[in-house]
C-alpha cells in the first residue's frame, strides 16, 4: 500500500447519480447526515425523476443527489459538482455537462456494458475514448467488488447487487475522511428485521471504504474542517420536515391541537407523512379524498377551534382556490402550504419552480387578498410555518406559505431555537354573548371576533355570501365595497406585526436586487462574489412576505438606478413590482426545474451594471 | 379540542330556542318548510346543548337551511359541506354536526365527498333534500332526475340515468340509511330523530316537492288516493305490508322481492321480516332498488341501522391515546431536540 496524502479543502460539491432504483437518494442522505454530524455546513439538492422505477439504464431514469459542504457558510447546493459518482453510463452522460473542469469522476465500470452504453446514447465507451479528457477519472468495478465482498452472504445475487450503493458510499467516506458510525447505526435500525441485509450493507460499506484506502487508484483523500457556525445545537433537516415541525411547535405554543387536511401530491406529501407520526403531540392528520376536501376539512377544523393547515403543490392550489375564497370571506385562520413544482399542469412534479406566485396572490374569483410568506431555505421552513400560524390567528385570515421542491427536499443544518425563544401564540375566542356580532373587529388588526362552536350563547351563522358587520347576509352595494376594502386593509396590516426585511448594502446605488423564496442562497453567493470584485453599488432585498409587500420597498426601489429581480419563473414578482412601483425593473429568469446558479446571477448583475 | 366550559342545560330547550331571527325565504309551499319544522322538533330532544349543534350546508335551496336555525352554522360552497363537517367533528367530537344538502349539491358536485363521508363513518347526520331538480339555478335536471324528464336543460328529455341515493349510501358504507317524505311530518320527524341519535354517519333522503320546477314529482306517494298502493313503510321486526286495505306484502323469493296478494294468501307468518341491522347486502340492495321496478312500491323508513361500527373519530382518538401511551406525551423540547442532533461549541 502506498503512502496516502491528506489534503485540506474548504468547499466540496459532490453528486451521486445512478438509476432511480440504485438507491442514490438514500446514499446521498446518508452522506449528508454524516457530513452534518462532522460539523460542516451544507445544503443538498435531491434531483430525481417522477417515475418510481424508470427503466434501468435510461437517461430519463437517472436519479441524482447533490450536496455542497464546507468549513465555511454554505448557501446553495453548488453550481458545478467537484465530484461525480456515476453508477452507470446514463448517469455519466446526464451529469457530465455540469461537472467542473478537472473534476473527479468515480464510475462503476461494471455497468458500462454495450447495452447500457447504447441506452445512454453512447456510440463508443467514454471510458475508452477521449471524451473524459480534462477530468480525473477513477474507474472502479463496484458491482464485481461488492459481489466479491458478499461472497459468503446468503442473499441472492440480485439482492447482493442492491448493496453496491453502500460500496460507493464507503469509497466517498474514505475520500472525505468521514466516520462511518452514523450510517452503520442507521443500517442496523433500518433493516433490523432482515439481519442478512444489515450484514450485507455493512460489509459492502466497509469493503468500499477499505478498497479506497488500499487501492492504488486513490492517492489523496480530503479533509474539510468543521464550519465556524454559531455555537448551539443543530439538526440536519429537510424543508418538508422543518415545515411539519414548525406547525406542531406553533400549535403547541398556542396550546391547541393541530389539524392537517391533505391529499398526497409531490413534492408536498412528506409534510403529511411527517405530521402523521406525531399523534402523541395532539396532531390530527386527515388524508382527504381530494385536494378540495383537504382544505375543506381544515377550514372546518379551524372553525371548530384547531390550528388548521392544508398542504399541497400548484395543481392542488388550483383545486383549493374556491375554498381559499371561502376562508377569505369567513375570515378564518388557516395556513395553506404550496410546495411549488414545475408547471403548468402536471409539469415537472419532482422539480422545483417559483411559478405559482401569481396563482397564490391572485388566482381566485373576486377580490380575495391572502397574505403570502415564502421560506428561503430548508431550515427556514420552520420559522415560516410558525410565523404563518401567528399571522393567520392574529389577523383571522388564511395565509399561504410558499416553499418549493428544492428547499422541501433539500436539507441543511438547522440551528435549533431555544424553547423559550419561540414567541408566544395567544389565541383568544369570543365568549361574551352580550352584543356579540361575528363580524365585529379588533380596531388595531381588523381581525374579526371568532366564536367557536361549543361556546354557550354565541350561536351564529357564517358563510360565503357577502355580509354586513352583524354577520347578516347583505346585498347592499356600499356595504360590499366597504367589506372588500376592509379585507384588503386587514392584509396590509400584517406589516404592523411582521419584521420588515433589511436592505443588504447601501440604501442608494446603481442596482437593487429584489428576490424571494428559495433563490436566497444563490443570490447571497452572487452578491458576495460581486462585492469581492469590488462592486459596491449593488444592494439586495430578499422578501419574506410578498403580500403585503414591505412598507419600505417602494422607497428603496426608487433609490436605485436599476432593479433586477431573479426568479425561477417568467417574471412573476417582477410584474408585481413593476405594477406596484411603476419602475422599469428587469428580470433574470431561468425555468429549468432547478435552482438558479450563482454564476448566472453574477453574470446578470454584471450585465445590468454594464448596460 | 373540547372546551373547558360550563354548557347550557339541554333539557330545557324547546323548538322556539332554535328559531333564528332570519326570515325564511323559500318559495311558498316548498317542501323545505316541512323539513325545517320537523328538525326544530328534533333538535331540543337530542340532549345536546344548543351551542354544541353545528349545521353545515353547501349551495342550493336546501343549503339556506343554517340561516333559519339558531345554532352554529356554515353556509359554505357548492358540494363541500361534508368536507367542512368532517373537519368540525374531528376538531371537536363533542359537537353534533348536521349536513343539509340537496340532490345537486350532495350527489353531483359533492358526490365524491358524500361517498367518502359514508365510508369513513364519521358521526355526522346528512339530510338530503331530494326534489329531483335544480331549484336555485332555476330548473335544470339533477343527478336524480328521471330519465326522459323534460327540464330547462333537457327540452327533449334527459338521456342520463339517475342516481339512487339510498343505494349509493348503502354501497358507500353509511351505517344508518333511511328515506322519508316532506309531507309525512310524523314519519319524517321520527326518522330525523333516529338519524340524529345514531352514532356514526347517518343518511336521510327526504323526498321534497319543488313547487316551482318539479311540482308533483312525488304526488303518487303523497296523494291519499294513491299512496297506500305506492308506499311501503319499513318497520323493524315487522313484515312489509302495504296496499289500500293492507292487502299486499313483500315476499322474498329467489333473491328478489315479489308482491304477495294477501287476499289470495292471507298467511303472513312466513313473510320476510324487515331487519334494519341484518347486513344482508342482497336484501338491502333489492329494497333500495325496489321502486325502480314497475309496479313495485317505494319503501319509506330505515333501510340500514348498523350500530356495531367504530366511528372515525373514535378510531382517531383511540390511536392518539395509544401512541401517547406508548411514546409519552410529546413536548416542545422533544419535538425540536430529537433526531440526530449535534452541538457546535
Amino acid at each position: 500500500m502506498s503512502e496516502k496524502q491528506t489534503k485540506e479543502l474548504e468547499r466540496v460539491t459532490i453528486r451521486f447519480a445512478g438509476d432511480s432504483g440504485d438507491g442514490m437518494q438514500l446514499t446521498g442522505s446518508q452522506f449528508t447526515d454524516t457530513t452534518a454530524l462532522a460539523g460542516n455546513d451544507l445544503i443538498t439538492l435531491p434531483d430525481y425523476p417522477a417515475e418510481i422505477r424508470a427503466p434501468a439504464g435510461t437517461l430519463y431514469g437517472v436519479s441524482g443527489f447533490q450536496i455542497q459542504f464546507s468549513s465555511h457558510p454554505v448557501h446553495t447546493p453548488g453550481d458545478e459538482p467537484d465530484v461525480l459518482v456515476a453508477m452507470n453510463p446514463a448517469a455519466l452522460k446526464v451529469n457530465l455537462k455540469i461537472l467542473r473542469d478537472n473534476g473527479i469522476i468515480i464510475v462503476n465500470t461494471d455497468s458500462f456494458t454495450e447495452r447500457n452504453l447504447k441506452l445512454a446514447g453512447y456510440e463508443t465507451n467514454p471510458l475508452e475514448d477521449d471524451s473524459l479528457k480534462g477530468y480525473q477519472v477513477f474507474p472502479v468495478k463496484i458491482t464485481t467488488l461488492t459481489r466479491e465482498a458478499l461472497k459468503d452472504s446468503p442473499l441472492k445475487l440480485k439482492d447482493k447487487d442492491r448493496s453496491k450503493n453502500f460500496f460507493a458510499l464507503g469509497i466517498t467516506y474514505w475520500l472525505f475522511t468521514r466516520s462511518m458510525d452514523a450510517t452503520l447505526d442507521w443500517i442496523k435500525t433500518k433493516f433490523k428485521k432482515h439481519p442478512e441485509v444489515v450484514e450485507a450493507n455493512i460489509t459492502a460499506l466497509n469493503a468500499g471504504y477499505n478498497f479506497a484506502h488500499s487501492t492504488e487508484i486513490f492517492a489523496t483523500h480530503y479533509r474539510i474542517s468543521k464550519a465556524k457556525k454559531r455555537p448551539g445545537t443543530y439538526r440536519n433537516v429537510t424543508g418538508n420536515e422543518a415545515t411539519a415541525i414548525g406547525f406542531i411547535a406553533a400549535a403547541m405554543r398556542a396550546d391547541k391541537e393541530l389539524f392537517l387536511g391533505s391529499y398526497p401530491i409531490t413534492p408536498a406529501s412528506d409534510i403529511l407523512h411527517e405530521l402523521s407520526k406525531y399523534r402523541n403531540y395532539g396532531v390530527k392528520t386527515f388524508q382527504a379524498e381530494d385536494e378540495i376536501a383537504g382544505i375543506g376539512s381544515a377550514l372546518g377544523a379551524s372553525y371548530a377551534g384547531d390550528v388548521a393547515i392544508t398542504t399541497t403543490s400548484g395543481p392542488g392550489i388550483a383545486l383549493k382556490s374556491e375554498f381559499m375564497g371561502l376562508a377569505v370571506m369567513t375570515e378564518l385562520p388557516l395556513v395553506i402550504v404550496n410546495v411549488q413544482r414545475g408547471g403548468p399542469s402536471t409539469g415537472l412534479p419532482t422539480k422545483t419552480e417559483q411559478a405559482d406566485l401569481l396563482q397564490v396572490l391572485y388566482g381566485r374569483n373576486g377580490e380575495a387578498p391572502i397574505p403570502v410568506i415564502a421560506a428561503d431555505s430548508p431550515a427556514d421552513c420552520f420559522r415560516a410555518a410558525y410565523e404563518a400560524v401567528q399571522v393567520a390567528f392574529k389577523y383571522t385570515t388564511p395565509v399561504v406559505m410558499l416553499s418549493d421542491g428544492y428547499i422541501a427536499n433539500g436539507a441543511e443544518p438547522w440551528y435549533l431555537p431555544k424553547i423559550e425563544d419561540l414567541p408566544e401564540i395567544e389565541i383568544e375566542y369570543a365568549t361574551n354573548p352580550e352584543n356579540y356580532s361575528p363580524y365585529s373587529r379588533d380596531p388595531k388588526t381588523l381581525a374579526r371576533h371568532i366564536a367557536i362552536p361549543g361556546t354557550p350563547g354565541m350561536e351564529h351563522r357564517i358563510g360565503g355570501l357577502e355580509k354586513d358587520d352583524s354577520g347578516n347576509v347583505s346585498y347592499d352595494p356600499d356595504n360590499h365595497d366597504r367589506m372588500i376594502r376592509l379585507r384588503a386593509e386587514k392584509v396590509q396590516k400584517v406589516n404592523d406585526f411582521v419584521k420588515q426585511p433589511q436592505i443588504d448594502g447601501p440604501e442608494k446605488g446603481d442596482l437593487l436586487i429584489v428576490s424571494w423564496g428559495s433563490t436566497y442562497g444563490a443570490v447571497f453567493n452572487a452578491i458576495e462574489e460581486i462585492r469581492e470584485k469590488g462592486k459596491n453599488t449593488v444592494s439586495w432585498i430578499h422578501l419574506r412576505w410578498i403580500n403585503p409587500l414591505p412598507k419600505t420597498l417602494g422607497k428603496y426601489i426608487h433609490n436605485f438606478k436599476k432593479v433586477l429581480v431573479p426568479e425561477i419563473n417568467m417574471g412573476q414578482l417582477l410584474r408585481v413590482i413593476r405594477a406596484e412601483y411603476l419602475v422599469d425593473a428587469q428580470g433574470f429568469n431561468k425555468v429549468r426545474g432547478l435552482p438558479l446558479n450563482t454564476h448566472d446571477i453574477v453574470d446578470a448583475i454584471e450585465s445590468q451594471l454594464k448596460g | 379540542m373540547a372546551l373547558n366550559i360550563q354548557h347550557t342545560d339541554p333539557s330545557k330547550l324547546t323548538r322556539d330556542d332554535f328559531t333564528s331571527n332570519q326570515e325564511t325565504r323559500w318559495c311558498p309551499g316548498c317542501g323545505d318548510y316541512s323539513i325545517l319544522a320537523q328538525m326544530k322538533k328534533v333538535l331540543p330532544d337530542l340532549g345536546v346543548p344548543k351551542e354544541n349543534i353545528v349545521i353545515v350546508s353547501g349551495i342550493g335551496c336546501s343549503s339556506r337551511f343554517p340561516y333559519y336555525v339558531d345554532a352554529f352554522g356554515i353556509h359554505s360552497i357548492h358540494g363541500r359541506a361534508p368536507a367542512i363537517a368532517s373537519g368540525i367533528k374531528l376538531a371537536n367530537p363533542e359537537l353534533k354536526v348536521f349536513v343539509m344538502t340537496g340532490d345537486g349539491d350532495g350527489l353531483s358536485i359533492g358526490g365524491n365527498h358524500f361517498i367518502h363521508l359514508c365510508r369513513r363513518n364519521i358521526d355526522i347526520t346528512v339530510v338530503l333534500f331530494n326534489n329531483e331538480i335544480y331549484g336555485l339555478t332555476k330548473g335544470q335536471y339533477s343527478p336524480t332526475s328521471l330519465k326522459g324528464q323534460v327540464t330547462k336543460s333537457s327540452p327533449y328529455g334527459t338521456i342520463e340515468n339517475p342516481f339512487n341515493p339510498i343505494r349509493m349510501a348503502l354501497a358507500s358504507g353509511a351505517t344508518f340509511v333511511a328515506r322519508s317524505i316532506d309531507r309525512e311530518a310524523k314519519h319524517l320527524v321520527e326518522i330525523l330523530r333516529r338519524a340524529a341519535e345514531h352514532k356514526g354517519v347517518s343518511f336521510v333522503e327526504v323526498y321534497q316537492n319543488c313547487v316551482i320546477f318539479n311540482d308533483g314529482a312525488f304526488s303518487e306517494l303523497t296523494d291519499p288516493k294513491t299512496k297506500k298502493d305506492h308506499v311501503v313503510y319499513l318497520e323493524d321486526g315487522k313484515p312489509m305490508i302495504f296496499g289500500q286495505n293492507n292487502d299486499k306484502a313483500l315476499d322474498w323469493k329467489c333473491n328478489s322481492y315479489e308482491i304477495r296478494d294477501l287476499n289470495k294468501n292471507s298467511n303472513t307468518d312466513d313473510l320476510l321480516i324487515h331487519d334494519e341491522s341484518s347486513g344482508h347486502a342482497a336484501a338491502e340492495f333489492a329494497l333500495a332498488s325496489l321502486h325502480e321496478i314497475p309496479g313495485m312500491p317505494t319503501p319509506i323508513g330505515v333501510f340500514r341501522d348498523d350500530k356495531s361500527e367504530e366511528t372515525y373519530e373514535e378510531g382517531l382518538i383511540n390511536q392518539m391515546h395509544e401512541v401517547t401511551e406508548k411514546k409519552g406525551k410529546g413536548t416542545l423540547e422533544q419535538l425540536l431536540y430529537s433526531g440526530k442532533t449535534y452541538t457546535i461549541e
